[in-house]
C-alpha cells in the first residue's frame, strides 16, 4: 500500500510541475514523472494478488516505449521551436526560408 | 529483516519524491535533466521491489539510458541556456490554491487506488503458459496473449520516427565536439559489451526477465555511444535505403505473422501451440533489431543525410 500512496504523491507532484513550470523542457520532464506515477500505480495493483499478474507488467513495458517515442517527438519539436541558435543547428538547410 | 525492507522502501520513496521535485524545479536545466535520469534509476530499484524485473530492466535501459541521452542532446541544442521557468513562487497566492488542490487530489486518488479490485489474470496466465511457447509470463503476454498491443506499440515508435524525420534534416553537427579523448576510446571499447548484453537479454527473454524491448534499448544506446565516439553509421537516410526497411522490419514482421495466422487459423495472432516458440523467437529478433534502430533514429533528431560527411 505504501507504493500506492507514493504513486498518488508523485502524480500530484507531476501535475503541479506540468502546470507551474514555464520552461517547456520542465513541462516535458513533469509529464514523464506523471507517467511514471501511473505506471507505479498499475504495477502496485498487479502485486496485490499472489501469482503476480503479468498483464499490467506487459502494459507498463509497452507504455515505457511509447513514452520514449512521445518524449523524442516533443524534444525534436522543442529544438526546432527554440529561439536562437543557427538554422543548421536546428536542422534547417542553409538558405531555406 | 522486515523492518530493513520497510526502511529501504521508505528511503526509496523519499529519494523518488525528492528527485522528481528536483527534476521539475532545480535551478538550471542541466541539473533537472540529471535529476530525471537518477529518478529513472531509483524507479528501476522500485520495480525490483515490486517484483517486476522486466520493467526494471526496461526502465534502466529506456527510462534512464535512452531518454537521458535524448534529453542531454536536446539540452545541448537548446541555445537559450537562460532558464525562464526557475521562479514559481512569485505569487504566494498560488500556494493557497496548490496546497488544498494537492491534498484533495492525493486523497481522491488514494481512495480510488484503495478500492481498485485486484486484477485476477495471474492465475489464467499461469494456466495457459504451457501453450504459449515461452516460460516467461511477461514475454508470453507481450508476444502471444496480447500481441496486438505490441504491434501497436512498435507502430507508435515507427510513427514517432516518421514524425521526427519529417521535421527536416538532422541538425549538424550530429554530436557536440568531445573535449576529452577518453569518451571516444571508451565508447569503442565498450561497444562489443553492448552487443553481448543485448544478445543475452534477447536470448533470456523466452525463459526469464528480458526480451526484445530491453535488448533493443541496450543496442540503441550502444549505437548512440558509437556515434558520440565519432563513428558514422553505414545506414543513411536515402529513400528506398536499407535503413528505412530495417526500421519497419519489426512492424512488417508482426503484421505478416498476424495476417498469416489469420489465414491459417482464422483468428488474428492465434499461433498454433506447435509453432508458437519459433514464431515468438522470430518476432523478438525482428522487433529487437527494429527497436534498436528506431531508438537510434530518434536520437538524430531529424532525417539523416543521404551521405555522411567524412569526419574532420
Amino acid at each position: 500500500m505504501f507504493y500506492a500512496i507514493l504513486a498518488c504523491a508523485l502524480f500530484v507532484l507531476g501535475l503541479h510541475g506540468l502546470f507551474a513550470s514555464t520552461h517547456m523542457l520542465r513541462k516535458l520532464l513533469s509529464l514523464n514523472v506523471l507517467t511514471s506515477a501511473v505506471f507505479l500505480l498499475l504495477v502496485t495493483v498487479a502485486d496485490l494478488t499472489d501469482p503476480v499478474d503479468p498483464v499490467p507488467h506487459a502494459i507498463v513495458l509497452t507504455g515505457l516505449v511509447v513514452t520514449v517515442s512521445t518524449t523524442a517527438v516533443a524534444l525534436a519539436l522543442l529544438i526546432r521551436l527554440s529561439p536562437g541558435g543557427s538554422d543548421t543547428a536546428r536542422g534547417r538547410p542553409e538558405g531555406d526560408q | 529483516m522486515d523492518w530493513l525492507a520497510h526502511t529501504f522502501d521508505g528511503l526509496l520513496g523519499l529519494a523518488l519524491l525528492w528527485l522528481a521535485w528536483q527534476a521539475m524545479h532545480a535551478p538550471g536545466l542541466f541539473r533537472s535533466v540529471v535529476s530525471y535520469m537518477v529518478f529513472g534509476l531509483v524507479m528501476a530499484l522500485i520495480w525490483v521491489r515490486l517484483e517486476a524485473p522486466d520493467i526494471a530492466l526496461a526502465e534502466a535501459a529506456i527510462g534512464a539510458g535512452a531518454t537521458g541521452a535524448l534529453l542531454l542532446s536536446a539540452l545541448a541544442r537548446l541555445k537559450d541556456g537562460s532558464d525562464a521557468g526557475r521562479l514559481h513562487w512569485r505569487h504566494p497566492a498560488e500556494l493557497v490554491f496548490w496546497l488544498p488542490f494537492a491534498a484533495v487530489t492525493a486523497l481522491v486518488l488514494g481512495l480510488t487506488a484503495w478500492q481498485l479490485p485486484a486484477p485476477g489474470l495471474g492465475v489464467d496466465v499461469a494456466r495457459t503458459l504451457g501453450q504459449s511457447g515461452v516460460d516467461n509470463p511477461v514475454t508470453a503476454v507481450l508476444l502471444n496473449f496480447r500481441s496486438f498491443d505490441t504491434l501497436l506499440e512498435i507502430g507508435v515508435l515507427l510513427v514517432g520516427v516518421v514524425a521526427i524525420w519529417s521535421l527536416g534534416p538532422a541538425p549538424s553537427p550530429i554530436v557536440p565536439k568531445m573535449p576529452s579523448p577518453a569518451l571516444p576510446a571508451l565508447g569503442r571499447a565498450l561497444f562489443p559489451v553492448f552487443v553481448l548484453a543485448a544478445t543475452y537479454l534477447l536470448w533470456r527473454g523466452s525463459h526469464a526477465p528480458g526480451g526484445a524491448f530491453q535488448a533493443g534499448a541496450v543496442m540503441g544506446a550502444g549505437g548512440i555511444l558509437m556515434v558520440l565516439a565519432g563513428a558514422r553509421p553505414w545506414l543513411t537516410g536515402e529513400e528506398q535505403g536499407p535503413w528505412r526497411w530495417l526500421l519497419s522490419l519489426g512492424l512488417v514482421a508482426m503484421l505478416a505473422v498476424a495476417v498469416a495466422m489469420a489465414a491459417l487459423a482464422g483468428t488474428f495472432f492465434a499461433y498454433p501451440p506447435a509453432l508458437a516458440a519459433p514464431l515468438i523467437l522470430a518476432l523478438e529478433i525482428s522487433a529487437a533489431l527494429s527497436i534498436a534502430l528506431l531508438m537510434f533514429a530518434v536520437y538524430l533528431c531529424g532525417r539523416p543525410p543521404d551521405h555522411w560527411e567524412a569526419e574532420d
